[in-house]
């Protein structure tokens, strides 16, 4: 048996002793996922018992080197992993900003001093972080942003202001982007930079969105200390370390085109909610709309999987991220449309137990903020048009 | 199987290029077209390719072919659209070798696969009898005599029609128009008695025709497999059809999108580079997008023909439908981007258009693959 077989039935094995039964089946996404975290309330003890399985192996984080915390695994033992995970439906043990954005950053960017630091706690859902990017005058131009870092010697004074940071009520830490040098050139003078959301002088406030829910917060620096050793790499060079998680964040953002709701496909929901007439939907504009979508999505799929082969076997353009991004959060927006055309008037219908707490409208419109956040459609046009087209 | 070209099919991906710049490139179809060309290609063009092994790659080993698949054959298909070269490949090279390796006996694969590969006998696949795509709505009947059949009808609309030496046509020995049992393939030779062919010139200037059978008599040897068990074989004939006419209309709408970035770039008003106005950026962005979807459909469906993935059929009409889709908006964008010159006939942006829909239209177009996609998908 090779070594990757042996992992194979050893993963298996233990996959089978350790997944409890009611993490077997796929998430509502939201609320329903495991964030981790100081304040965190797990949803059930088998939740609970399950991160911290999970994080015990480093398998929240698999590919991470074990000496942070993470699982050490190779490329083709982490793929085992995921198709063992996907063999029995196991859901994800722990979702944060920490796995996905600022731990893949400090491992490329940050000090021996912040790894050893920061990774081990996002690894065990200690620490769950938020992002602080955007300000109030600073969207599609992020360079254009102006919450200020003051220079103290050993430290910097924050003031300013940072919208839309995810779950900022909720998170431990922020790493975010402070204007230190003002003289220089807006790309230049920026800083990534690491704090408690508990210093004094952070006050996150939830926003209250279209959906009804509030993910978001708008996020207040008042006289906020800020160690200059929480800087991650140089001071004034964050910019290059934050167009790197622009990039990361298009591609988990231009995934969601990808996701099936409840596991079932449009055509499937569609068969079921109107029902066939000798074997066809028995509205035939919607069908058409139906299967054009399924069909765009399969192309979607498709591209996904070919850039990542392409990077792998070292072809391809590898800017792509601003293509998926732009198709992805664009098919995403047109999946939830057609599926309230599919749903009729009882997929408007906001609150009550019948609607799940009006779980699709609430769904639908969280989804026209695909397109807007991580870049705009218009800016993912320009990325392309510049940075592939060459237009100028 | 990894979304990507092996090194062996990157190389003949290259090679086609080579050989369809020097000998088929664009400027040789609006040669061909003024002298008032009957086939749309070169007389010797033909024999090249087939000394190129282009006639063999689908043909197995074991009737003197190459059997190299077909991804490899799909790269030279879409050189093909780039350039916009006629030439027997698709009714001869897909179509006649799929059609008779899909029903055909050992004697009529090793007679007639043996022929095509050696570059000298060419096919034509006679399906559609109405103005639209329908394969089961075949009323053209065969009737058993004499120890062979008596063929009745008319078909349309069939590629390399008023020039191939052997005519694949589909007949109903059974049934009637619509029913998938009782149809039945037979090879007919196109100087036949009772074969009339009506030449029938369509925008791309190839040798489409119009063809009614009237009484002919083929032996029972012209018969491609079991009777009345046609429609497998038939379909998957159309499923390459389908998928080839795909990578061709690729090489189409990335032919046609380099030509235009190309303009944008070139064309000046208002003192300045139409490429820097966001509003022709955008839609070249999106255009660009959709052309990489296209890419992606199309290798796939490739990959499906060439390991039996018993998904070919709903990826032929994923690919289909979708290239359908986007070469639509790639010609017109064309023409639109170009702006006075993209009308005129001397410049060669307009040719695009002009070659994309009848391949769009052939075997089915948009809404005729969308409609299936959704039959397969059991809605």
């Amino acid at each position: 048996m090779s070594d990757l077989q042996a992992f194979r039935q050893q993963t298996r094995d233990w996959l089978e002793h350790n997944c409890p039964e009611s993490m077997r089946q796929s998430t509502a996404g939201g609320d329903d996922m495991c964030w981790g975290g100081r304040n965190y309330k797990f949803a059930s003890e088998d939740q609970k018992v399950w991160m911290e399985r999970m994080a015990a192996k480093g398998w929240t984080a698999p590919d991470w080197p074990a000496e942070y915390g993470g699982g050490g695994l190779d490329k083709a033992e982490h793929k085992v992993l995921k198709e063992e995970l996907a063999r029995i439906n196991a859901r994800s043990p722990l979702d944060s900003f920490g796995i996905w954005m600022i731990g893949p950053a400090l491992l490329k960017f940050g000090s021996e001093a912040l790894k050893q630091q920061h990774l081990p706690p996002i690894v065990r859902g200690e620490i769950r972080w938020c992002q602080g990017y955007s300000e109030p005058g600073a969207g599609s131009d992020l360079a254009g942003l102006q919450a200020k870092g003051e220079d103290r010697g050993d430290h910097f004074i924050a003031n300013g202001q940072k919208v839309w940071t995810s779950y900022g009520d909720k998170a431990d830490w922020m790493f975010c982007l402070l204007r230190t040098d003002t003289e220089a050139k807006k790309q230049m003078g920026i800083s990534l930079v690491l704090f408690d959301m508990e210093t004094p002088g952070v006050t996150p406030k939830p926003i209250k969105l279209i959906s009804g829910s509030s993910p978001f917060c708008e996020t207040f620096l008042d006289d906020v200390r800020v160690e200059k050793d929480q800087v991650v790499g140089e001071i004034n060079q964050g910019w290059t370390i934050a167009k790197y998680l622009l990039t990361h964040e298009r591609e988990m953002i231009g995934g969601m085109g990808l996701a099936d709701v409840g596991g079932e496909s449009l055509g499937q929901i569609a068969a079921k909610t109107l029902g066939l007439e000798q074997g066809r939907l028995n509205n035939p504009m919607l069908r058409a709309e139906v299967a054009t979508w399924e069909i765009d999505e399969a192309c979607f799929a498709l591209t996904a999987e070919r850039v990542t082969d392409e990077v792998k076997s070292g072809q391809g353009v590898g800017a792509t991220s601003a293509m998926l991004k732009y198709y992805g959060t664009e098919l995403n927006k047109r999946r939830f449309e057609t599926l309230l055309k599919i749903t009729g008037s009882d997929g408007l219908v906001w609150e009550g137990e019948a609607s799940n707490g009006g779980w699709l409208p609430r769904t639908w419109l969280r989804t026209k903020g695909n397109s807007i956040e991580g870049g705009t459609s218009e800016v993912q046009l320009n990325v392309i048009a510049k940075n592939i087209l060459g237009l100028g | 199987m990894a979304l990507v070209l092996n090194q062996e099919q990157q190389m003949l991906k290259e090679s086609a290029q080579g050989f369809l710049a020097e000998f088929a490139p664009l400027a040789e179809l609006r040669k061909q077209r003024d002298a008032g060309s009957q086939t749309g290609y070169a007389d010797n063009l033909w024999a090249q390719m087939a000394n190129m092994g282009w006639a063999a790659i689908l043909v197995p080993e074991a009737y003197g072919g190459l059997e190299f698949g077909h991804v490899g054959m799909g790269q030279i298909v879409e050189q093909t659209g780039r350039t916009l070269t006629a030439s027997p490949l698709f009714a001869t090279a897909v179509l006649g070798v799929t059609a008779i390796n899909s029903a055909a006996s050992e004697a009529q694969k090793t007679e007639l696969l043996g022929a095509i590969a050696a570059g000298d006998i060419t096919t034509a696949l006679a399906v559609d009898e109405k103005i639209h795509h329908a394969p089961a709505a075949i009323s053209m009947t065969a009737v058993k005599q004499n120890g062979g059949y008596l063929l009745n009808g008319a078909k349309r609309f069939v590629a390399d029609g008023s020039t191939a030496d052997k005519l694949i046509v589909a007949a109903r020995t059974a049934g009637e128009a619509g029913d998938i049992d009782g149809i039945s393939l037979f090879v007919v030779d196109r100087s036949a008695a009772g074969v009339e062919v009506e030449r029938t010139p369509m925008t791309d200037t190839r040798n489409y025709a119009n063809i009614r059978f009237s009484n002919v008599a083929v032996a029972e040897a012209a018969l491609l497999g079991e009777e009345g068990k046609g429609f497998a074989a038939l379909s998957a004939t159309l499923d390459a059809g389908n998928i080839y006419l795909a990578a061709e209309l690729l090489g189409i709408a990335q032919e046609s999108f380099d030509r235009t970035l190309q303009y944008l770039k070139e064309r000046k008003q208002f003192g300045v580079l139409i490429g820097s106005f966001q509003s022709l950026q955008h839609r070249a962005a999106d255009w660009w997008s959709q052309v990489e979807l296209c890419k992606s459909a199309v290798l796939k469906a490739l990959q499906a023909m060439d390991e039996g993935d018993a998904r070919a059929p709903a990826l032929a009409s994923i690919a289909k439908a979708k290239l359908c889709q986007v070469t639509e908006l790639a010609t017109n964008e064309a023409i639109q981007m170009h702006g006075g010159i993209g009308m005129t006939d001397e410049y060669e942006i307009g040719f695009f258009i002009k070659r994309a829909r009848p391949a769009q239209m052939m075997f089915g177009d948009n809404h005729y693959h969308t409609d299936r996609f959704a039959q397969l998908s059991g809605y």
